[in-house]
């Protein structure tokens, strides 16, 4: 649990610092004359969307590190026999890299306004997500071929659970993505989807330090 | 502080929080089904969690009818009995003290409070609601699936919750834990819109520190909770997969009637880590919001400004921050180490200090008080006396040696329902019959609520006095019925009785509470838009009930903190967050310069 304990006590040490930064000693009995400048009201200047998917980065956050917290508690029982990792998962590791470069691109060309960029930069980072989700599937396959089943051991259920959590992540991403390449080919002005290509890219870049760090612990811990 | 810039001029510019594109319903389905207007989901998150919460009254009910008069009742089976004990409690503290406080009292207050005209993401709370309903229907299910709910204990333990041995180890199991998932995924829906509505959807001038704590309460309540399900979650998704796939997480390697399990290995406390991970701090995710509008309850019926608005703020952060760091408290009979043992222990007693610091507050904010014993009032103040009588049971169990012995017994029964069941009730019930009248534009009936007040109070101190006795002698909890046990004497079953019957009148008389719901919503008398002539944002709307959007053409601009009551020279005895200072407020001859009042120390305002 101390993994999750570092985890939570930095998400929770970034909400105190942001709560102490519009300075939690104002003396609010005090009449004050009204404040002209935003920024003393303690709002980001950043849209309601972009705070909501920081938070939901919080959330997911916990999720992820009390698995493995989880995941480190049970390899300490009798029972623990390390897993022999499918070596495609390097290659999809690689797939999942050129995703998030792609993403990175496509946000460049958005704030250049260049709307042919944009198409070929989400198609691009769609291509390689999709075939990282097929490498997973086919990780699965491999170890299923291999006589590895979600019964077989734990280290077995812990792999089958933590790639299918992260893909799942993953395809909620895809179906945003999937409603921006949308607008996108139905043509739209590039500053009504740039929003959206910002925070899909944010979020692949998180799932990408997800699966990375996932991957981490697996590889540590595996035969 | 270098960053607030004073206004020298009298006028105050437009608001420059911009303004934002509504959803206009055209249809009654539209308006009132399918509704993205908060104020809509916040009533519909109030009467599902009501009407869950009755299930779960009856299941207490029945509980205390078989304890009171055991081989009595033919229709409950000792299966049973444990079905309902895990229903009643699970019900009770997620789907209903949960879902009413963030759901229900969070959509309807945050955005009013904090002067926004909806949530920021409408739709996405459109859609937690549904989830939520979602979940309630699947764990409603259960009672009607072969084996019915699950008897595993709230706790939902393994290895036993999925066990042949345990009642509904099949079907209700799995439809809890699948409910479970939905309410979560449903909460973090409603919970990102709260926590980003606070923060970035507040009117001008409304600033961190000018939030009544009602706002501040649900707010480190939802990160609380944003932050803790993730762990029921896991630990959720987890079971299911060893009850349906086999896997063996949790699962041991077991010998059920006389058969080795093809289970090896699994961890059963890992789950309970995992469990109380998310279950202390759901402990402060139902108390914060609380202890929130207890404060503003206590301010508006005391015309007094709350004692120590920024220690009760700090309290607030303290307390969310410390919450994750108590949870193996629950634990101590499952082996630990004794030093583990010592940490737990010691933080959860750090944790009593900015909970106590609460407490002298809301007592120093009644100290000399002009005191209005409205009805909210009374709720307020019981929740007060309830609270501190919990908290003392508390740190008896929170001292390892007091709990061992104690642990299992009905005194453990009795200290929880002390400080989680009837604490936060009381408030819920104070809360509605302050905020009915803004929700409805009709008072609740007062003599109905003081006999409401009256017999709920009274009565669950009959319940639950008694109850810490029974757990000194030794009757342990979760069980159906004693049989001969040597060491608890006779007289425990008279006091069973007595417990029962106060139960079932508490219980019966929440009908006068619901008729009188249903009958204000009709004959009441009308309000007007601020009886309790409070300070807060939300009794200034042009219209009671307010409309869609909340406020008229533009959003009011707020000029104070919400505790300004009883201010000296000020013409009435509370001046509204959204009224300018130095202006002339009516009747009054010479309204005081904001500079030429000086600091005033909180509580130096009684006159
Ligand atoms: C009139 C009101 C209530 C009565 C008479 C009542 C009665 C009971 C009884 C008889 C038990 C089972 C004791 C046992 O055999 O172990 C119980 C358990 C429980 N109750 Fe209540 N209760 C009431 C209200 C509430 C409320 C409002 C909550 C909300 C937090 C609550 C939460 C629980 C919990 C969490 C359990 C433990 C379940 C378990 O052991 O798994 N109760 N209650
Ligand atoms: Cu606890």
């Amino acid at each position: 649990m101390t993994t999750s304990l570092l985890v939570l006590a930095a998400i929770m040490a970034v909400v105190v610092w942001w709560l102490l930064r519009p300075t939690l000693n104002v003396k609010p009995w005090v009449e004050q004359r009204p404040i002209k400048n935003v920024d003393a009201e303690g709002t980001l200047p950043l849209p309601p969307v972009k705070v909501g998917l920081g938070v939901f980065l919080a959330v997911a956050t916990s999720l992820f590190a009390l698995l493995i917290s989880a995941y480190h508690m049970r390899m300490m029982a009798a029972d623990w026999t390390h897993l022999a990792l499918p070596r495609v998962l390097w290659l999809n590791t690689g797939v999942l890299i050129l995703s998030g470069v792609a993403m990175q691109w496509t946000r460049a060309a958005a704030q250049r306004e260049q709307i042919d960029s944009v198409r070929i930069g989400l198609i691009a980072a769609g291509v390689f997500t999709v075939s990282f989700l097929a490498g997973q599937l086919w990780a699965w396959q491999q170890l299923n071929a291999a006589g590895y089943f979600v019964k077989t051991d734990p280290a077995t259920a812990f792999f089958y659970l933590l790639t299918a959590l992260h893909g799942l992540h993953l395809l909620g991403g895809m179906y945003v993505w999937g409603r921006t390449t949308a607008r996108v080919l139905r043509g739209v002005e590039v500053g009504k989807v740039r929003l959206s290509v910002e925070l899909c890219t944010v979020y692949w870049h998180y799932l990408l330090l997800v699966w990375l760090v996932l991957f981490a612990v697996l590889l540590h811990t595996h035969s | 502080m270098s960053s607030v810039a004073f206004d020298e001029s009298p006028h105050v510019p437009p608001a420059e929080v911009p303004e934002v594109e509504l959803y206009h319903p055209k249809t009654f389905i539209g308006r009132y089904i399918w509704s993205q207007d908060a104020k809509v989901i916040a009533v519909q998150y109030a009467i599902t969690a009501i009407s869950v919460g009755v299930v779960a009254l009856v299941l207490s009910g029945l509980m205390r009818l078989q304890l009171g008069f055991p081989h009595t009742f033919s229709f409950i089976t000792p299966a049973n009995y444990l079905q309902f004990v895990t229903m009643h409690g699970m019900i009770m503290v997620i789907y209903l003290l949960t879902a009413l406080f963030l759901g229900g009292f969070g959509n309807y207050l945050i955005p009013l409070m904090v002067g926004a005209r909806d949530m920021v993401f409408p739709y996405v709370n459109m859609v937690s609601y549904w989830v939520y309903l979602f979940a309630v229907l699947l764990l409603m299910a259960s009672f009607f699936v072969p084996g019915g709910p699950t008897g595993a204990g709230w706790t939902l333990y393994p290895p036993q919750a999925i066990l042949g041995g345990t009642p509904g180890a099949n079907w209700g199991i799995i439809l809890m834990l699948v409910s479970l998932a939905f309410f979560i995924i449903g909460f973090t829906m409603g919970g990102l819109n709260y926590v980003v509505t606070v923060l970035q959807a507040r009117t001008r001038g409304m600033t961190m520190m000018r939030l009544p704590l009602t706002v501040w309460g649900i707010l480190m309540a939802t990160i609380l909770a944003l932050l803790a399900f993730p762990a029921l979650f896991v630990s959720a998704i987890m079971m299911i997969l060893d009850q349906a796939l086999g896997t063996s997480f949790f699962m041991p390697a077991l010998v059920s009637k006389g058969q080795h399990l093809a289970y090896n290995g699994g961890s059963p406390i890992l789950f309970q880590h995992l469990f109380w991970f998310f279950g202390h701090p759901e402990v402060y995710i139902v108390a914060l919001p609380a202890f929130g509008i207890v404060s503003d309850l206590i301010s508006v019926n005391a015309r007094r400004n709350i004692f120590g608005y920024r220690m009760m703020v700090w309290a607030i952060l303290a307390i969310g921050g410390l919450s994750f760091m108590v949870w193996a408290h629950h634990m101590y009979v499952s082996g630990m180490n004794p030093y583990f043992g010592f940490f737990f222990a010691t933080t959860t007693l750090v944790i009593a200090i900015p909970t106590a610091l609460k407490v002298y507050n809301w007592v120093l904010t009644l100290w000399r008080g002009d005191i209005h014993l409205t009805v909210p009032m009374l709720f307020a103040i019981g929740f007060v006396f309830t609270f501190i009588n919990g908290g003392l049971t508390g740190l008896f169990l929170g001292n390892v040696p007091v709990d061992i012995p104690l642990s299992g017994t009905m005194f453990v029964v009795a200290h929880f329902h002390m400080v989680m069941a009837v604490s936060p009730i009381l408030v819920v019930f104070g809360a509605i019959y302050h905020w009915y009248p803004k929700v409805t534009g009709r008072m609740l009936n007062d003599t109905l609520g003081k006999f409401h007040f009256w017999v709920t109070f009274l009565g669950t101190y009959a319940i639950y006095y008694p109850m810490h006795y029974l757990g000194f002698l030794g009757v342990p909890r979760r069980y159906f019925a004693m049989g001969n046990t040597v060491f608890i004497p006779p007289s425990a079953q008279s006091l069973n009785v007595a417990i029962t019957i106060a139960a079932l009148i508490v219980g019966a008389i929440q009908v006068v509470f619901l008729y009188n719901l249903i009958w204000s919503y009709f004959k009441g008398k009308p309000s007007g838009p601020n009886p309790w002539r409070a300070t807060t944002l939300e009794w200034q709307t042009p219209h009671t009930p307010p409309k869609h959007g909340n406020f008229g053409p533009t959003l009011p601009v707020v000029y104070r903190w919400a505790y300004d009551y009883s201010v000296p020279g000020a013409a009435e005895d509370f001046i509204p967050q959204d009224q300018p200072p130095g202006r002339k407020a009516p009747g009054l001859e010479e309204a005081p310069d904001a500079s030429e009042l000086g600091p005033q120390k909180p509580g130096a305002l009684v006159t």
